[in-house]
């Protein structure tokens, strides 16, 4: 197995008296998807912006190629390569494709004695970018990000993040807001970044779509990882139930199950119809 | 690529909201006033005060496009003009000492803003509420203590007349309506050819993203926290050298006027969206409704009824525009 680009070793986090991670170990190698899997709460935003730079551990060592690093800023964590896209693309509705694509690196060009913002290589490298993960709908680099579907916005902020030179793509909740066919469309574009090599972890809640894209998956459950394992160890209902914190899920679905054979939940229909 | 100058192309454009207002109201007062307020006089009477106005509103609005509003500018035009006048009336020392003087206190006002603004949470509409009394107090605590009086005459001559606070073509047009088209240009500039324009606009999107993006939205936001405090400071000594006195009161109504200019405008007042040819229109439309009413057998009073109309209309029609904006999608020829 390769080394690993990114890696997290007995990480903890308090926040004052608060303890919100413990003793988390985690792995990111390129050209897989880590999905991050756990309830509302469990600490999956937590280990964002400590990978992104946002925070810093209480204690524990994040590595990047071995080595250790610290992150002071938001800044300095997309420096080393660390790209974080978030639920809505992070994107700026009313600009437009190329501006947004380009916001804080700007291709400037000299006119005379001015240098200026350089709106056709703006756009048509945005556009290039972005169509290269599939997304051939998107042909105007004028058109304003606002009016693209939310798979299209999170394709162009993972276009934009792979053109910038991320190695380490940070995907959190991406599927979350979007419809089923919007959602497949992502997933796509996850696939097409992990060929391109690009370590990628995947927070998410849907255990459906972490199973088809995720190599490796990490189940938080209040600070802590509770399982870890690489795909095809578990199966789908195993993975809801370690979701859950346990074997509640289970119980509570069998426990429906039986209400609904009783008869209890809705009316038979066949008994209704006389 | 396309660079289509097609109807549709325009309407969606920032400005196209104000540009349209600046028409009707053109019709309105052509109709009603027929066309003197288009002549050299009634072109004066107008273009003097958008110029005024102009010079503020258009920082206002690239705060309000970057998601911050300033409305202490009401006392800095006060502050400037008084900040000259005792200074260079009262106590008589050079002229362009108390222009330097003026314009630092502009910018000292304009870095506690926009400080405040990104050290606490609190909104730039009450930090500004803030500062807005604060000043005011200043002004009319220090002009009474100093100068036993409410009103400072203030004589210039020579250059900085002529620069700051004369008239041009027959004593008719101040000499800021050059100032305010010289700035205007600077601004189109800076907001839409250099990248920092960029900045402002994503800052205003999304000031959490914009800041990830690796801009610096701190700075930037007292940049121009600075710039709108020291244009206000700028308009007030220019008035003062130019009607040759200085009053503790006067400068409240740059802030609604300038907030009316910049959202007739096309400005979204919730950031992120607007130009300056826009605020630039806005500001002429303002000021012909404002001027253009003394043209017209109308009484005088009619005219903040008119401006309030236009500004719903303008923000309704912004509205419209945008959405329209936001769902364009070039046609594909041919299939999917």
């Amino acid at each position: 197995m390769s080394q690993a680009i990114l890696s997290l070793k007995n990480i903890n986090k308090s926040f004052g008296p608060i303890d919100v991670l413990h003793d988390i170990n985690l792995d990111v190698r390129a050209g897989e998807v880590l999905c991050l899997l756990g309830d509302n709460g469990a600490g999956k935003s937590t280990v964002i912006r400590l990978l992104s730079g946002v925070h810093k551990p209480t204690s524990g060592v994040m590595a990047m190629d071995g080595k250790p690093v610290v992150f002071a800023n938001p800044r300095e964590a997309a420096d080393h390569g660390i790209a974080t896209v978030h639920q809505f693309g992070g994107t700026f509705p009313l600009m437009s494709v190329g501006r947004s694509f380009f916001v804080g690196r700007e291709p400037t060009k000299w006119v005379g004695p001015f240098k200026i913002y350089d709106r056709k290589l703006a756009n048509d490298t945005a556009v290039k970018a972005v169509q290269s993960f599939g997304i051939t709908r998107i042909d105007d680099g004028d058109r304003l990000v606002g009016g693209l579907s939310g798979g299209e916005r999170q394709a162009l902020a993972i276009a934009r993040a792979v053109h910038f030179g991320a190695r380490v793509l940070i995907l959190d909740e991406p599927t979350a807001a979007l419809g089923v066919k919007q959602a497949a469309h992502v997933l796509r574009i996850v696939n097409e970044a992990r060929r391109r090599g690009l370590g990628v972890i995947f927070i998410t809640h849907q255990v459906m779509h972490a199973m088809a894209v995720g190599d490796h998956f990490a189940v938080l459950i209040r600070g802590a990882i509770a399982a870890d394992f690489r795909k095809g160890e578990k199966t789908r209902e195993q993975i809801t139930d370690l979701m859950a914190g346990g074997e509640q899920m289970v119980e509570l679905e069998a426990g429906i199950e039986n209400h609904m054979a009783a008869g209890d939940g809705h009316p038979d229909p066949a008994i209704h119809a006389h | 690529m396309q660079s289509s100058f097609s109807p549709g192309a325009l309407l969606r454009r920032p400005e196209a909201g104000a540009f349209l207002g600046l028409l009707a109201v053109l019709i309105f007062f052509g109709i009603f006033g027929g066309l003197t307020f288009l002549q050299p006089a009634g072109m004066a009477s107008w273009m003097n005060v958008a110029s005024n106005l102009g010079v503020i509103a258009i920082p206002v609005g690239l705060l309000m496009i970057a998601g911050e509003l300033d409305i202490s500018v009401g006392a800095m035009v006060p502050f400037g003009a008084m900040t000259v006048a005792v200074v260079s009336g009262h106590y008589d020392l050079p002229i362009w000492f108390g222009i330097a003087v003026a314009l630092t206190f502009g910018v000292l006002i304009g870095l506690i803003n926009g400080y405040m603004v990104i050290r606490t949470a609190v909104p730039s509409l009450i930090v500004t509420l803030g500062t807005l009394f604060a000043v005011q107090g200043i002004v009319l605590g220090l002009t009474v203590l100093i100068t036993k009086s409410t009103s400072v005459a203030l004589v210039t001559e020579g250059v900085a007349k002529t620069i700051f606070g004369d008239f041009l073509f027959n004593g008719q047009v101040q000499v800021m309506v050059l100032w305010w088209l010289a700035i205007t240009a600077a601004y189109i500039f800076f907001v839409h050819f250099s990248r920092f324009g960029n900045w402002i606009f994503a800052m205003g999107g999304d000031k959490v993203s914009a800041r990830n993006a690796g801009i610096p939205t701190e700075r930037m936001t007292i940049l121009l926290f600075v710039l709108s405090s020291t244009s206000a400071a700028f308009v007030g000594l220019c008035q003062a050298i130019l009607y040759n006195s200085a009053q503790v009161a006067g400068g409240q109504s740059f802030i609604f006027n300038a907030i009316i200019s910049v959202v007739v405008g096309g400005v979204l007042l919730t950031g992120g969206f607007g130009s300056i040819v826009g605020i630039f229109f806005g500001t002429i439309t303002f000021a012909i409704v404002n001027q253009g009413i003394y043209y017209t057998d109308f009484d005088r009073n009619w005219s903040s009824l008119i401006i309030g109309i236009l500004l719903l209309v303008a923000v309704l029609m912004n509205n419209t525009f945008r959405k329209m904006a936001l769902s364009y999608a070039p046609r594909k020829t041919g299939g999917k």
